[in-house]
């Protein structure tokens, strides 16, 4: 099963590939990983998005937990929880196209952030389920590109992740 | 006036002296010369030359086996840094604190394929509890408080300091703090008292109970404590390979080692138990063979670790408690004293149990034909054990004779068996040897090898002659990679794929070669004789060479990937199921 798992670590050199490095040296999966610095710059926050059995996803937290640096963990999926991707999507837009580029754009409440003769640049934000959607929607031979972030997730309400 | 500041190199040297470190095992290079420089200068720790980097490792982790310290080794970068990573590996496997401090090059340097360079912090990360690259002298020494902090505390690892040059040349104020604080990183030491109160309770309520303990409790100094609750409780106990020496092995409740070599009374009991106490063990491949078979038989599990990712990774549990062994089982104990309802059920008859383990034991697994004419290797190490008294530090090599010294000599107490168990790395057992006759010099200390491992790193008999280590070399000599051989027998049908050792050297002139005793026995009625000769000579190192039967096998056996109830008894005996 899918699992969102939310850490907070020392922002300090290194951080990242100790994370990186654990995955790949126990063979578990990881679909993606995010991270960047909290609003307290002494911390990252990291979000990844991995798999397993019950089991596996239990060593995983306490693995991460483990790791010197890893402040705290919380595994999203015990609870109610948001999760948000960012895509980017360059698409051919051309003659009748540019219309219903625009169109499908609007349906998933999506922005065009630039446009170009030939082509649009379109901004999407949602759960990785809805992006799917999107690129699913789109006629293939008109994708140029995609760009997309990987997932972030919070808590829903009380749930909250700090130090 | 004068300048309160001081170099990094000294800061890093004033650390070491602060952690009242006895022996620093080492080997000098370009990058750390400014740090043997004040080497040169200060009389704090001794200095231990080895011959290679891996031999310093290996010896610091023996050093911290046989004490409780935390082990330091240094050295220099590139190819010293790398030389030292098989024996950092061989200690995070076994949890063995150690402090690594490893040269760099200079800052400005670092990324440029400088000359001895080496991504020292990258290699190791996979296998170290953490490690630093300090970039400022400022933080040398909070640095290396951290270091020794997080090696010997919660679950112990080696921990690397890696220290460009630059670093150690400039100047700073000495600060050495008192104490660590890490928001990060807080080990549980503490079990929860709900879960202990638990787990008395099934183990008073036990019809088939079962102790088995590993090398947490020796590491986590739990010993006594265990004693006192399997003496309480009448229950039967067995160890693993690396926790051999946590239960007196000559006691009667002791089963013996279990696991592909273990007992056939140890690994029936412990297949067949109704309630299993695992204390600082890890249910490794090597210790329950196949886990769907060890859970073929129901049974509640109650399982003891500081670490918390050790429980339920290979086999589920029902009772886990987190914390250190020694405190959760003096609050097991302080229960059964107290409690009365304790008292009354502790009478509990589990005669039945033992009744059955006697049978088991009737099937005595731990025999082999001795001979008149050809040395067996069983032999050299029962007669090892009695001519040592059973009270000598016993390091090994990785292989047969590494299964034959846990089988065959009983150690009674923790801390005495020094082995790679879980890495499982030739070439341990002379450094083993070496950190071990440091840690206590007047004690008898014994490497149990064979002659493809001890060639592994033969280099450090210059070490041995250069500090005087009356070590004895017992070398089960049988001209083959033994273990590599038996299992070319078993599973490839004989095809002895380079496992042959063709070209040996002579041992004993090799030995006299460096002022060593060297002694060849080849007569099976030689051998106690031989021993005395050589634990008499008591500050001399006597290498030992003993040609013994080529095809000796270790028995009993449970193959790869099968499981605790599909053993191999061995030659003299027909595998046989449970009754």
């Amino acid at each position: 099963m899918k699992h969102i798992i939310s850490l907070l670590m020392e922002n300090e050199a290194g951080a990242l590939s100790r994370v990186a490095g654990l995955f790949s040296a126990r063979a578990y999966n990881i679909e993606s990983l995010t991270v960047a610095p909290t609003e307290d710059p002494t911390l990252s926050r990291m979000t990844i998005v991995t798999s397993g059995s019950d089991q596996v996803i239990e060593q995983i937290i306490k693995q991460l937990n483990k790791l010197i640096d890893v402040v705290k963990v919380l595994d999203l999926n015990d609870g109610k929880f948001i999760e948000r991707e960012l895509m980017l999507v360059k698409v051919k837009a051309t003659g009748a196209f540019r219309e219903e580029m625009k169109r499908m754009c609007d349906i998933f409440r999506g922005r065009i952030i630039d446009v170009a003769d030939g082509s649009f640049t379109i901004e999407l934000t949602g759960s990785g389920t809805k992006l799917d959607a999107f690129i699913e929607s789109l006629d293939k031979a008109a994708i140029l590109e995609t760009v997309r972030t990987g997932a972030s997730g919070i808590g829903r309400g009380d749930r909250i992740l700090k130090v | 006036m004068t300048n309160p500041n001081i170099t990094g190199a000294e800061i890093l040297i004033r650390c070491i002296n602060e952690e009242k470190v006895k022996f620093v095992f080492g080997y000098p290079g370009g990058a750390v010369l400014h740090i043997y420089d004040e080497i040169y200068k200060q009389n704090g720790f001794k200095h231990i030359l080895v011959r290679h980097e891996q031999a310093a490792v290996h010896a610091a982790d023996a050093y911290s086996r046989a004490t409780g310290d935390v082990g330091v080794a240094l050295v220099t970068s590139g190819p010293g840094a790398t030389n030292a990573v098989t024996g950092i590996a061989t200690a995070y496997m076994d949890s063995i604190p150690l402090v690594i401090i490893s040269g760099q090059v200079p800052v400005p340097a670092i990324g440029m394929d400088a000359f001895q360079e080496v991504d020292m912090v990258g290699i190791t990360r996979p296998c170290v509890k953490h490690n630093f690259l300090v970039k400022d002298v400022k933080d040398i020494a909070a640095t290396m408080k951290k270091a020794f902090y997080i090696a010997a505390s919660g679950r112990p690892g080696p921990v690397v300091v890696d220290i460009p040059k630059d670093i150690t040349a400039h100047f700073a104020e000495y600060f050495y703090p008192k104490t660590v604080e890490m928001r990060s990183y807080n080990p549980v030491l503490k079990g929860h008292s709900g879960q202990i109160k638990k787990a008395v309770k099934l183990l008073l309520e036990a019809k088939r109970p079962m102790i088995y303990t590993g090398g947490g409790l020796v590491l986590g100094d739990g010993t006594e404590e265990l004693i006192k609750l399997a003496r309480t409780l009448n229950y039967p106990v067995t160890n693993t390979l690396m926790g051999l020496g946590g239960y007196p092995a000559t006691d009667k409740q002791f089963l013996g080692m279990l696991g592909m070599h273990g007992t056939y009374e140890a690994n029936m009991a412990m297949q067949n138990c109704d309630v299993l106490i695992a204390v600082g063990a890890r249910f490794d491949d090597r210790v329950i063979g196949n886990p769907e078979n060890f859970l073929s038989q129901p049974r509640t599990i109650i399982h003891i670790d500081v670490d918390p990712s050790s429980i339920s990774k290979r086999v589920k549990v029902d009772v886990p408690i987190v914390g250190h062994v020694q405190s959760v089982l003096r609050e097991m104990n302080e229960i059964l004293s107290s409690d009365i309802m304790a008292n009354e059920k502790k009478q509990s008859n589990i005669s039945s149990w033992w009744k059955q383990i006697d049978e088991w034991r009737n099937v005595k697994s731990m025999v082999y034909q001795n001979s008149s004419t050809v040395i067996k290797p069983q032999y050299v190490i029962e007669k090892l054990w009695e001519v040592t008294k059973g009270d000598a530090y016993i390091t090994s090599d990785v292989g047969q004779h590494q299964m034959w010294a846990a089988q065959y000599y009983k150690f009674d107490k923790p801390r005495r068996w020094i082995n790679s168990g879980g890495l499982g790395t030739m070439g341990v057992g002379l450094p083993y040897a070496m950190g071990c006759q440091f840690a206590d010099k007047n004690a008898q200390v014994a490497c149990v090898t064979g002659e493809g491992s001890i060639q592994m790193n033969i280099q450090e008999l210059s070490t041995c002659a250069q500090y005087g280590l009356p070590i004895k070399v017992i070398m089960l000599n049988n001209r083959y990679l033994g273990m590599v051989r038996q299992w070319q027998e078993f599973f490839y049908e004989n095809r002895y794929s380079e496992s042959y050792m063709d070209s040996l050297p002579d041992f004993v002139k090799l030995a006299e070669s460096y002022g060593h005793v060297g002694m060849k026995i080849t007569n099976p009625a030689d051998v106690e004789g031989a021993l005395k000769e050589a634990f008499a000579k008591k500050d001399k190192f006597v290498f030992m060479d003993f040609i013994t039967d080529q095809d000796e096998n270790v028995f009993p056996m449970i193959a790869n990937g099968k499981g605790l109830s599909e053993m191999i008894l061995g030659n003299d005996h027909i595998a046989r199921e449970e009754d």
